[in-house]
């Protein structure tokens, strides 16, 4: 199996009449994920993906009438917390948004509302998962290009988007597959944590192996660690963490990436990673060979 | 972004909180008006406070006193010839010198943990928090402000009580405190904070004692500066570098460091990666640059303009994960920005994913050094910032 995005995943995507929405939204379907619906205020009534898909003017009413039950967000920045909030309102359980730059005390409302209604949020400023099931196919929600998968079980979650296509990559070159491909954006509010993610990956069978991509800044790698240490011993882990070269006190791109007097450091963080039994790379090349060693093997 | 001390002061103001008068002044003439208006108004002294945005400025002689107008402009006159941490002082901030009783700390702020507005509040105030976390974590009481209402009445007591204030005092700090959470809610602000919040003498009042915001640090948050013009329009574009302004018009993320290897990449995971390489094979990267996702052409171009406007690049390291990105459009980027500048430096492309074949085969048409995987780029262009840029 998988975490998060499976053969299940009946998905509909905000934001499908824009340009980014309707580009992501085709290469999604061409991978295998069944995109059933679409929402754009004001467009409901039109057929979007080759008149494939209908559209609809609220969560609500796509949800009642095809009974998706994850969502995509593609909405521009100033509308993106509200539509997070729309999606959780209307029963949508699994929530992927896209969007980057969203004004972040906009996230701590959005974020409240999707806990009230029992939702999860991944990202924002994320690149989505995949669940990859076969050669070129499987389930992808998100942005992540679909080249770079290989069907397997190691798990893989980052911070980062083209920092992750690079380790997967490295992995699939190396024969190494992937049950999950998540990211969970490198925001400083997301739904997600690497910590959460970690237990979803922990209660997957399908999953034997476990690869963490994080950054510096706020502590939610140490936090994962601290879990991981007693939860997670029976999985080979091994992490990476982007970084180590940074200069304090400045904002690294991610509105999250920065190490702030003595919090955010990579050096703390591999340290406590290590300290959980991570093994840590220093290149993301590397990781395919620490997962060896740290005792994990391909199934053939 | 940040914003200087006299506007934080104004925000906190607007909101009806307790901020002693002031005025900014940019001469002396100027500082020595602003005080004699202070003086006539019953101050005893008066503060100077040179507005830069770095911290530290009472260290590096940038907040004086002064008893007369006279000693306001000498003293006003010494602090705007100050270069502080690099910065030039080009305004001061006038106020009346305050009597401090004791100091408190106070600050708003957004918090990754509880993924909400903290509210911290320490009784020893006057120091950076950081070294009070240090020294007596416990001194710090912590409240998260409610997702939609704000910091709730309840919530502002618990902290004061927290703290050990009472009465009056504990009456005034509840406004205060509900006072940063509105601010920083409404100007979509990262940080609020007053330090000191200073308890004074008031021999009008039943318990002879006030609170006053004596110094204001507000962050604001980037994404959201579209919707307060009025916040934007307080950018301090003296302080910016021209070629970091150039940056964030295009949308690209820039920081100069100051080693010889100029970075392009796509992404701020890979980008952070792609220094850490650098450095891992001995070589130090001259700036941290991400192009972000889907750039086209002209972007490439301006990027190359911003990285070859830093005279200590030696030699340029591309890296290119294309996703939404594609390959081509950098390679094609890469081709004309070459033409187009007078600064030849030796290059490294690696340019993987979405139409990396094409990329690849314009890139080798233009005679460009390329590199398969990440560490092999990180060295080639350590080699080559090492040949101290000597032609292709």
């Amino acid at each position: 199996m998988s975490i998060l995005v499976n053969a299940d995943t009946r998905l509909l995507v905000q934001g499908l009449t824009g340009r980014e929405g309707g580009f992501h939204a085709a290469q999604m379907a061409a991978y295998g994920t069944q995109i059933i619906a679409g929402v754009t205020p004001g467009r409901g009534g039109e057929r979007a993906l080759n008149d494939t898909t209908p559209v609809f003017n609220t969560v609500a009413e796509a949800v009642s009438a095809t009974g998706a039950n994850a969502s995509c967000i593609f909405v521009p920045a100033a509308g993106a917390a509200d539509a997070i909030a729309e999606a959780a309102a209307a029963g949508v359980k699994t929530i992927f948004c896209i969007t980057e730059g969203i004004p972040v005390h906009d996230m701590v409302g959005a974020l409240a509302i999707v806990q009230r209604h029992g939702a999860r949020l991944i990202g924002p400023n994320c690149p989505g998962a995949t669940s990859p099931s076969a050669a070129n196919s499987g389930v992808k929600v998100g942005i992540i290009p679909a080249s770079i998968h290989l069907p397997g079980d190691v798990g893989v979650v980052s911070r980062s988007g083209t920092l992750t296509y690079e380790a997967v990559q490295s992995m699939t070159d190396a024969g190494i597959g992937q049950s999950t491909c998540l990211g969970i954006g490198g925001d400083p509010i997301i739904g997600t944590t690497f910590r959460d993610a970690l237990e979803l990956f922990a209660a997957d069978a399908a999953t034997r192996a476990i690869v963490l991509i994080g950054e510096i800044g706020g502590s939610a790698e140490e936090e994962a660690a601290a879990w991981a240490g007693d939860n997670l011993k029976h999985l080979p882990r091994v992490a990476f963490i982007a970084g180590r070269a940074a200069p304090e006190g400045r904002r690294m791109g991610h509105a999250g990436a920065i190490v702030s007097g003595a919090s955010g450091r990579a050096s703390d963080k591999i340290s406590a990673l290590e300290a959980a039994g991570f093994k840590v790379a220093l290149s993301p090349t590397e990781l395919p060979r620490l997962l060896r060693e740290a005792g994990y093997a391909p199934r053939s | 972004m940040k914003i200087h001390e006299a506007e934080a002061r104004q925000l906190l103001a607007d909101a009806g909180l307790a901020v002693p008068d002031a005025s900014t002044a940019t001469t002396p003439a100027g500082a020595r008006a602003a005080a004699e208006r202070l003086f006539s108004g019953g101050a005893a002294q008066v503060v100077i406070k040179a507005q830069v945005l770095v911290g530290g400025r009472g260290k590096a002689g940038g907040v004086k006193l002064a008893a007369t107008p006279q000693e306001a402009e000498q003293v006003a006159a010494g602090i705007l010839a100050l270069e502080i941490k690099g910065l030039p002082v080009r305004r001061v901030l006038i106020a009346p010198a305050a009597t401090i009783l004791r100091e408190i700390y106070l600050a708003a702020l957004i918090d990754r943990s509880s993924r909400g507005v903290l509210l911290m509040a320490s009784a020893a105030g006057g120091m950076e928090i950081e070294e009070v976390a240090a020294k007596s974590p416990e001194a710090i009481v912590r409240v998260v402000a409610h997702p939609h209402a704000g910091l709730l009445p309840y919530q502002a007591r618990q902290l004061g009580f927290g703290i050990g204030l009472s009465g009056e005092l504990l009456k005034q700090f509840c406004v205060i405190a509900a006072g940063l959470v509105r601010i920083a809610r409404s100007s979509d602000a990262d940080l609020v904070e007053v330090n000191p919040l200073a308890v004074v003498p008031a021999p009008e009042l039943p318990g002879g004692e006030r609170l006053v915001c004596l110094d204001a640090k507000v962050t604001l948050d980037d994404s959201a500066l579209d919707r307060h013009p009025e916040l934007a329009a307080w950018r301090d574009a003296d302080s910016e570098d021209p070629i970091d302004r150039e940056a964030r018009e295009q949308g690209i993320a820039y920081i100069r460091l100051d080693g010889s290897i100029g970075c392009m990449v796509n992404g701020a995971g890979l980008a952070m990666t792609t220094l850490d390489l650098v450095t891992q094979a001995g070589g130090s990267p001259a700036n941290f640059l991400d192009i972000g996702g889907g750039a086209r052409s002209e972007k490439v171009a301006a990027a190359m303009r911003i990285i070859l406007a830093d005279p200590g690049v030696k030699a340029i390291l591309v890296n290119i994960f294309g996703g939404i990105t594609r390959g081509d459009e950098v390679a094609k980027g890469l081709i004309a920005a070459r033409d187009q500048q007078d600064r030849v430096v030796p290059m490294v492309v690696r340019i993987v994913g979405t139409n990396a074949k094409e990329a690849a085969e314009l890139l080798t048409a233009g005679g460009f050094e390329t590199a398969a995987s990440l560490d092999e780029a990180a060295e080639k262009a350590v080699a080559l910032a090492g040949a101290g840029g000597a032609a292709r």
